[in-house]
């Protein structure tokens, strides 16, 4: 009990990023099927995205835009802008060009197993292979 | 200390992610990854990155399940495993 | 092989939950992500050096464009790789036929249609709005690109894609994927030939009837406009493509 509750539950959502991550990591060795080890393929990628955004995470903070009043030319102008109060924005940035590029090499992705399946009739990796065995190597 | 809202949203992630890699029925997967990925829209949002939430909305829930079903189409819908 | 899958995938699982031990406490603001110069600096100076209140668009398009530039390449190198592998001038009878296409319905359901023909206008105009919005609320090129995509991918799934096809012919396409990354690398060749570096939008004030700091504000729009130029382009050639295995004819 002790255990849980200095190691699993202040980390419980670091815990859960790794368990997705083993979770799409074992679809994508341990599946037969193609598009299934697509989805762990996307799982996986999700996983990355997630831990590298909750480490921008700050206890309290507000979301990363500024309020207007504190623009230059307003009635905040002078205040202090509290890096404290706002959210990492960086993690933010660096994850949201990977997200637009994920669906992008999923489309190539499944562009790939599409082209499979019109060759060999099937996406099951053991049907590919043993259609691949049974064809006369030139 | 971590919200209750994002460890009931992590714990249901798991459970989403467990059952779009059981179901036999890969249309039936690529729904259920829908829900997945807009469960990991309100985590983000939870964790205010406004925007990554925003594009994961538009991206992860959206366009990636569209072309997901556009290959269940083209392809086998029974999966063996 | 399961087996092995299983331990390797356990050993990784172990080492890595072994080491959030170390991890600062879950939203420490003096954890080394939070407490670094960088990301302190981007907050406290943003206002004054680029007039944008929304962090995240200031950083994406200006101080980490660079960045953004090749991320938008590598969507529209992905989009040309699909219809490389995918296009199919013929009847697309070639190989084993799809397990499901076969028993679709041949007209559109009316009330999908019609009500597509009612959402499709808002998105559009919605998809615009989030693009032009995107330095005072979330939002931005990506996301205004990928809806704007959307919207033609709706088109498509309610009457098919030939009709989309009408609007977005695949020459279009390739025109405006292309018109996309131009404007994005043009605005950054624009500042190297004003005699800066390659896009440093400050520069830009001597061109636009702003101020150096206002120049940078407009030209994040710019850019934000080339990125999602090409992001709705090429979004929709993935569907149009994946759709069709690549004949563009008929669809779900």
């Amino acid at each position: 009990m002790e255990f849980v509750e200095q190691f699993i539950v202040p980390k419980f959502n670091y815990w859960i990023y790794v368990v997705l991550m083993m979770i799409g990591m074992h679809a994508m060795i341990a599946k037969n099927n193609f598009f299934k080890k697509l989805i762990g393929m996307a799982i996986f990628q999700t996983a990355i995205i997630l831990f590298y955004v909750s480490i921008g995470v700050k206890e309290g903070a507000n979301i990363p835009i500024l309020d207007h009043h504190m623009m230059p030319g307003e009635v905040h102008a002078n205040d202090p802008v509290i890096a404290a109060k706002f959210t990492n924005p960086l993690p933010h940035v660096l994850m949201l060009t990977a997200i637009v590029v994920s669906v992008a090499t999923l489309g190539l992705a499944l562009a790939i197993s599409q082209k499979i399946y019109r060759e060999y009739g099937t996406l099951e990796e053991d049907d590919i292979l043993s259609q691949i065995k049974l064809e006369p190597n030139d | 200390m971590i919200p209750i809202f994002d460890i009931i949203l992590l714990v249901f992630l798991v459970v989403t992610a467990l059952i779009a890699l059981r179901v036999r029925d890969l249309l039936a997967a690529s729904m259920v990854f829908g829900i997945y990925s807009f469960l990991i829209c309100l985590l983000w949002a939870q964790m205010t990155a406004v925007d990554v939430a925003f594009t994961e909305a538009a991206v992860g829930a959206g366009v990636s399940t569209v072309i997901m079903v556009a290959t269940v189409y083209q392809t086998a819908r029974r999966s063996k495993d | 092989m399961k087996g092995l899958a299983l331990f390797a995938v356990v050993l990784t699982g172990a080492l890595l939950l072994y080491a959030t031990g170390d991890f600062p406490a879950w939203g420490s603001v003096h954890s080394p992500a939070n407490g670094g110069e960088l990301s302190s600096h981007y907050i406290e100076n943003v206002r004054t050096e680029t007039k944008v209140p929304n962090i995240v668009t200031a950083v994406l398009a200006d101080y980490r464009s660079y960045d953004t530039m090749f991320e938008t390449v590598v969507v529209f190198v992905a989009g040309i790789a699909i219809i490389a592998l995918l296009r199919d001038f013929g009847n697309g009878s070639r190989g084993y036929p799809p397990a499901l296409a076969n028993n679709l319905p041949e007209e559109p359901d009316l009330i999908i249609t019609q009500t597509c023909n009612l959402v499709i206008p808002v998105l559009q105009i919605f998809a615009l709005y989030v693009l032009a919005h995107g330095h005072y609320s979330p939002g931005g090129g990506f996301q205004g690109g990928v809806m704007l995509g959307a919207s033609y991918i709706l088109i498509a799934l309610a009457n098919g894609v030939e009709v989309a096809m009408k609007a977005m012919s695949e020459r279009k396409i390739m025109l405006l994927a292309a018109t996309g990354i131009l404007i994005y690398s043009g605005t950054g060749l624009i500042c190297l030939l004003l005699g800066e570096n390659f896009l440093d939008y400050h520069v830009l004030s001597r061109i636009l009837p702003t101020d150096p700091i206002m120049a940078r504000s407009h030209a994040i729009l710019i850019v934000e406009t080339g990125v999602a130029v090409t992001v709705a382009a090429i979004m929709f050639s993935i569907y149009a493509n994946l759709a069709t295995r690549g004949t563009l004819k008929g669809g779900l």
